[in-house]
């Protein structure tokens, strides 16, 4: 399953470097939602630092609705299902190398828009550790649950409209958890701790990974 | 050691409809068989089912050694298709296509070299991306990913479709490669004149089922000279005259195994 993992992970991330849609389209648009928002809230830093933690899960999530599409993209092609079936390659390596690849780019997304959180909102980081760990955890959560959903639609003719809305429900409690642990880590919110909503990002991310693991095949053969 | 193929009675719905209605069927080891017949007549179904890309709801459907009706997942790695559209990655090069492939279905990557020089598709063209490949180059590209794969059962589904003169003439070699090796090699085509000469045997398809079998060198006669066929009126054309002839020749042969003959 691992060397599976490693192959689908390795020729994904490969094309993503030839066909720069991350870079070229993901990332502009994520940063353009930053500035959108900036605009909508005016001048004063006071308010976007306040919203800072919340807009960047924002801006992430309709990013990463578009890494996904194009990550699910990848295998609707004619005939490349089926020439993904027949491959003799482990499902659960296929879902574990697509949202591994899919990790490494929202990682991207994610230093990327956090510079821009920073320039563009004036925030300070009080617990760099904190961001990570929400990141790292949000980010395993999003891929998960992304390439599940994104396997899911792919079948169907509809599916660039199906996904986001099929999928922005289910993540929910990242962008609420997110929002949360990153606003103890830049010391915007109410109050409280981070590691109940540390905790629920990790949760969510191990119950995706683990249903991914098991469902992928039948919904691979499904689809 | 078990058959390649073994169907008998099989039936497989795509959607609502029977795509094979009671399919009989049997392939041995080392054996080239060819299938003929109109559209619609169930070929591709038939191919489909064998890789595990279609269920199978009732009947028999034994596939080297692998039970389709209980496991279709563990028949994939030891078959091959090559079906009407060649599965490739756009952004990957023709030589990343294949070692993906390759690496995919565990064989080794010591065959990528040979099979990619094989096929002509060496220096700049195996650095091409695929998506910039013309339709019989992608083919050369699939075929190419079976040579170096190596499969147990080969399906090929129109296999000269697209394809030049150079590239059928290596097709027809590592068919009767294949098969000296003791792989099996499943054939639907139209082109029965290409396809016959490296049968072992032809099954006529009608109706999701297996009519009639021929041997090759019958078969090959049908179709290089149809109107000499018993049967056949002189004056029709080659094409419409090789299937009279065809449909003649095999409503008599004699049924394999439980086939069912019209």
């Amino acid at each position: 399953m691992w060397r599976d993992t490693l192959a689908v992970a390795g020729k994904d991330l490969r094309i993503e470097v030839r066909s720069r849609v991350l870079l070229n389209q993901v990332v502009p648009f994520a940063l353009l939602v930053l500035v959108l928002f900036a605009f909508a809230l005016g001048p004063q830093r006071a308010p976007m630092a306040q919203a800072a933690a919340g807009l960047f899960w924002v801006a992430l999530l309709f990013a990463a609705v578009l890494g996904v599409q194009h990550s699910s993209a990848l295998e609707s092609g004619e005939g490349t299902r089926d020439g993904l079936r027949m491959s003799g390659l482990d499902p659960a390596g296929i879902f574990l190398g697509k949202t591994a690849a899919l990790c490494v780019q929202l990682v991207v997304l994610e230093v990327l828009l956090a510079l821009g959180v920073v320039l563009l909102y004036g925030v300070h980081v009080r617990s760099a550790g904190l961001l990570v760990t929400a990141c790292v955890a949000g980010t395993a959560g999003l891929a998960a649950v992304g390439t599940l959903y994104g396997m899911l639609a792919s079948g169907l003719r509809v599916r660039e409209t199906l996904l986001p809305f099929l999928l922005l429900p289910v993540v929910a409690p990242v962008l609420l958890a997110g929002t949360r642990a990153w606003q103890a880590a830049l010391g915007t919110g109410a109050g409280g701790g981070a590691d109940p909503w540390v905790e629920l990002l990790v949760v969510f991310a191990s119950v995706y990974l683990a249903l991914g693991v098991v469902i992928y095949g039948p919904l691979l053969e499904a689809s | 050691m078990c058959r390649a193929v073994h169907l008998r009675d099989a039936v497989a719905l795509a959607g609502r409809f029977p795509a094979l209605a009671g399919a009989t069927l049997a392939v041995e080891r080392g054996e080239v068989v060819v299938l003929v017949g109109p559209n619609g007549a169930g070929k591709t179904s038939l191919l489909r089912a064998c890789a595990g890309l279609l269920a199978v709801t009732r009947g028999e459907a034994i596939v080297l050694g692998c039970d389709l009706r209980s496991d279709r997942s563990s028949v994939r790695r030891q078959v091959g298709m090559l079906g009407h559209v060649a599965a490739l990655y756009d952004d990957l090069t023709v030589a990343e296509n294949v070692r993906f492939a390759v690496r995919a279905a565990r064989a080794s990557q010591g065959s990528v070299g040979p099979a990619l020089e094989r096929l002509g598709l060496v220096g700049r063209l195996a650095r091409t991306q695929a998506g910039r490949l013309s339709a019989g180059q992608r083919r050369r590209v699939a075929l190419a990913i079976l040579a170096a794969r190596r499969p147990a059962l080969w399906l090929l589904d129109e296999p000269h479709a697209g394809l030049d003169a150079g590239a059928r003439s290596i097709l027809a070699e590592m068919v009767k490669e294949a098969a000296a090796e003791g792989a099996s090699v499943l054939i639907a085509s139209h082109e029965l004149a290409v396809s016959a000469v490296l049968a072992d045997r032809v099954a006529q398809m009608a109706g999701g089922r297996v009519v009639g079998e021929l041997g090759a060198s019958r078969a090959t006669t049908i179709a290089t000279e149809p109107t000499a066929a018993p049967g056949v009126e002189r004056g029709t054309g080659h094409e419409a005259a090789r299937d009279d002839a065809l449909e003649t020749l095999s409503s008599r042969a004699p049924a394999p195994d439980g086939a069912h003959v019209a």
